[in-house]
């Protein structure tokens, strides 16, 4: 079987050289590495999930490779040269949550990579090299359609960017970083109406303001972007720019205000144009009362994420179960939701499981821990359990709130299709686990943190790990012994215990479990803070 | 200066009278937020067993009873809860650092007889000397001293600002925390007006 595109979930799943010599005729890699729980400092930094030992074994193997894909891997800017020297067809990089590298490493791509399509960082962590890789980008007229770069925090050159621009006639995807003002913004959106994305970076005027910065058409150059249905930036917006963006809101089917701190009133005469509006994300700062005007508006919503502007723990906060209830209401054809608020109700997440029916991914973060019902004092189990027994096609859950183990038991009766899910503060007793291990034949993915599951429950779940992607558990009850048992009972999986720099090291007490089927066996880049049993 | 030593100590004696310990005052701060989420930091596993069981032994009474009469106590904050990458909090963070509640920081300023007005940021200054040291170099003019009994005696100018009540005061009335948070632009008076806000 011959296979062009090589997906790899957990990049020491397989080695690079079995990997590449199975499959032959590859152009396009996609590598996932760390765990996402790591995205919350919840692993020390080091831990692995390395690009570099992929990035040789496919430059041997694959000359003719034209697209890599890579989340939360650690790349480095000799990977990036070394990428940028071995394929000369190269066509599309993208790195989601990966760190390591700076701007010297973009600027190997930009200037050797002539046939370079896409070049997309997303939430990645890029360090200020004072390289400036976008006037790396060769003079001649480029073949870039995609250029994302709204994480990267240090400044470019403007004009060599506007100038990039519009040598690049095949450009949709734009997004800019924060240090673009809305005025430079304007000169790049007349250059460039074809966009069918934009990232409008800051949207404020720069610090030293430009004479007619502020009396530039924007409303124009928005209306002259006919295609575009993607918007996003908004990193430091003054709201009294963002009536510009009218023209374009009956055609948007995409609008991230994530970074934007708007208050519902000025969100209102945007969103009641949006009519098309599938996908939107947003900070808490609109209020119920914003999420209110959402459901009035958005019938065709299929993904909503609501953001905390202040993300802390035992504060008043602006959403609540009136804002998911209103959404549940409104917005008939939602398929996935991230939530978070201080408050919730079971009643609210009932009614939503009752009328979103096509919920595929439920994610619901209700900040104080091991919070109650709001109104009833009860733990959360209804509201959860609903959940899984109303949404038939769910297959990604994120519990919180106060629940005990018959949440679990909800889960394991109903959970049948869940292959996705997180847990944290949750439970009382072993069973916990127990009902979810035993209960979900399609479980992949297991995040659990800081709940009472200890080794008999990890135990349970003997017949299953073989077909789960991972399993992670920190600051739980499993001792060294329990996943010792576990490693010994299956022996193509590999069990990382992870041991924190300030965690009392007991011989007793694991802290951070990691586990997952491999082919590989144990990996060679163990740093000394993981012990592999 | 022997003279801004003595009215930065008249205004503190004021202030302590009055002090309402409002944020940012001199008072030790609660020690309600503990390590950064982004150090890598965690509690052991007996403090972190113990606020787990503290806070949930508080609740699973409550839920055995069937009654919740109160929330659980503040919870120290622990590494990476809530669920949010460090990017977004990074930007959020510098977001809030410039937000503020009540009157907001940015306030106008107007001087009697000048064609333009200015516009300052509050939070920059600590304490009314700094503040008032600014405004005499942006309009090059003298303000003078302040005090309690007698305002800016003396002066052709006199600082003024209107407070959240829509009230004109005498800058220098009230503890500089309260004056921050109340005030929602500043006039400075000349003249015989000014020479008469001593009585």
């Amino acid at each position: 079987m011959t296979r062009s595109d090589l997906f790899i979930g957990n990049c020491y799943a397989v080695s690079p050289e079995r990997a590449t010599s199975r499959f032959t005729r590859v152009r396009s890699v996609t590598l996932k590495g760390k765990p996402r729980f790591a995205d919350f400092n919840l692993m020390p930094p080091n831990w692995g999930a390395h690009f570099a030992p992929w990035v040789s074994a496919t430059a041997k193997a694959y000359p003719w490779l034209e697209k890599i894909h890579l989340k939360r891997m650690s790349v480095t800017d000799d990977d990036l040269a070394l990428l940028a020297e071995s394929f000369s067809g190269f066509k599309e990089l993208v790195l989601v949550c990966c760190d390591g590298f700076g701007t010297s490493g973009l600027a190997a791509v930009a200037s050797k990579c002539r046939q370079l399509k896409v070049l997309d960082l997303i939430e990645s962590e890029v360090s200020d090299d004072e390289v400036d890789w976008i006037m790396c980008f060769p003079d001649t007229e480029t073949c870039l359609e995609s250029l994302i770069f709204d994480c990267v925090e240090c400044l470019v050159d403007f004009d060599a960017l506007e100038r990039l621009v519009v040598r690049s006639p095949s450009l949709k995807k734009l997004r800019l970083n924060r240090f673009v003002s809305i005025g430079q913004l304007y000169r790049l959106m007349v250059r460039a109406p074809q966009l069918t994305h934009l990232g409008t970076g800051s949207f404020s005027p720069s610090e030293d303001v430009a004479q007619g910065e502020l009396e530039l058409d924007y409303v124009s150059a928005f209306a002259a972007c006919k295609s575009l249905v993607c918007l996003s930036g908004f990193r430091e917006i003054v709201p009294d720019c963002l009536p510009a963006i009218y023209p374009v809101c009956a055609n948007l089917t995409s609008l991230n205000f994530s970074y934007a701190n708007i208050s519902a009133e000025q969100l209102k005469p945007i969103i009641s144009n949006c009519h098309k509006l599938q996908t939107f994300w947003v900070l808490d700062s609109i209020c119920d009362e914003g999420l209110q005007a959402v459901a009035t508006t958005c019938k065709e919503l299929r993904e909503l994420r609501v953001f905390p502007f202040d993300p802390r723990e035992d504060i008043e906060g602006p959403v609540s179960e009136v804002g998911l209830q209103a959404i549940s209401e409104g917005c008939r054809k939602l398929q996935s939701i991230l939530y978070f608020c201080q408050r919730m109700t079971n009643a609210a997440v009932i009614a939503m499981s009752k009328n979103c029916p096509d919920l595929v991914v439920f994610r619901l973060c209700i900040m104080g821990r091991q919070r109650p019902d709001h109104v009833t004092g009860e733990p959360m189990d209804e509201g959860f359990g609903a959940i899984v027994m109303n949404c038939k096609k769910l297959t990604r859950l994120a519990v919180s709130g106060l629940l005990t183990d018959t949440a679990f038991a909800y889960i394991g009766k109903y959970g049948k299709i869940v292959r996705t899910l997180s847990v944290a503060f949750a439970g009382d007793s072993d069973m916990g686990l127990k009902y979810v291990l035993e209960g979900c034949p399609r479980l992949q993915k297991l995040e659990i943190r800081d709940s009472p599951f200890g080794d008999t429950a990890l135990l349970s779940g003997l017949h299953h790990y073989y077909n789960m992607r991972f399993l992670w558990m920190s600051a739980c009850r499993l001792s060294h012994q329990g996943c010792q048992q576990i490693a010994q009972a299956l022996p193509h999986l590999v069990v990382e215990v992870i041991k924190h720099e300030d965690t009392v090291h007991t011989d007793d007490y694991a802290d951070t479990l990691y586990m997952y089927r491999s082919l590989a066996g144990r990996r060679h880049d163990v740093p000394k803070f993981v012990s592999i049993l | 200066m022997e003279r801004s030593m003595a009215y930065e100590s008249d205004l503190n004696l004021k202030a302590t009278e009055l002090r309402l310990g409002l944020p940012g005052s001199d008072e030790p701060e609660k020690p309600s937020t503990t390590p950064s989420v982004r150090s890598n930091k965690r509690a052991s596993p007996e403090i972190s067993e113990e606020s787990r069981s503290k806070g949930s032994s508080c609740v699973s009474s409550k839920v055995e009873s069937g009654e919740r009469d109160s929330a659980p106590p503040a919870k120290e904050q622990v590494v990476g809860w809530p669920p949010i990458r460090s990017y977004r909090k990074n930007c959020l963070r510098a977001k809030k650092n410039d937000q503020v509640d009540g009157a907001g920081m940015y306030v106008k300023v107007s001087v009697d007889g000048a064609p333009y007005l200015r516009k300052i940021d509050l939070q920059v200054y600590k304490n009314y000397p700094e503040l008032l040291e600014t405004l005499e170099n942006m309009f090059k003019l003298t303000i003078g001293e302040y005090s309690e009994k007698e305002g800016y005696n003396g002066s052709d100018f006199a600082p003024t600002y209107e407070d959240k009540d829509g009230d004109w005061m005498l800058v220098g009335d009230v503890p500089w925390d309260m004056f921050i948070s109340s005030c929602k632009r500043l006039r400075i008076m000349k003249g015989s007006e000014a020479r008469g806000l001593s009585c």
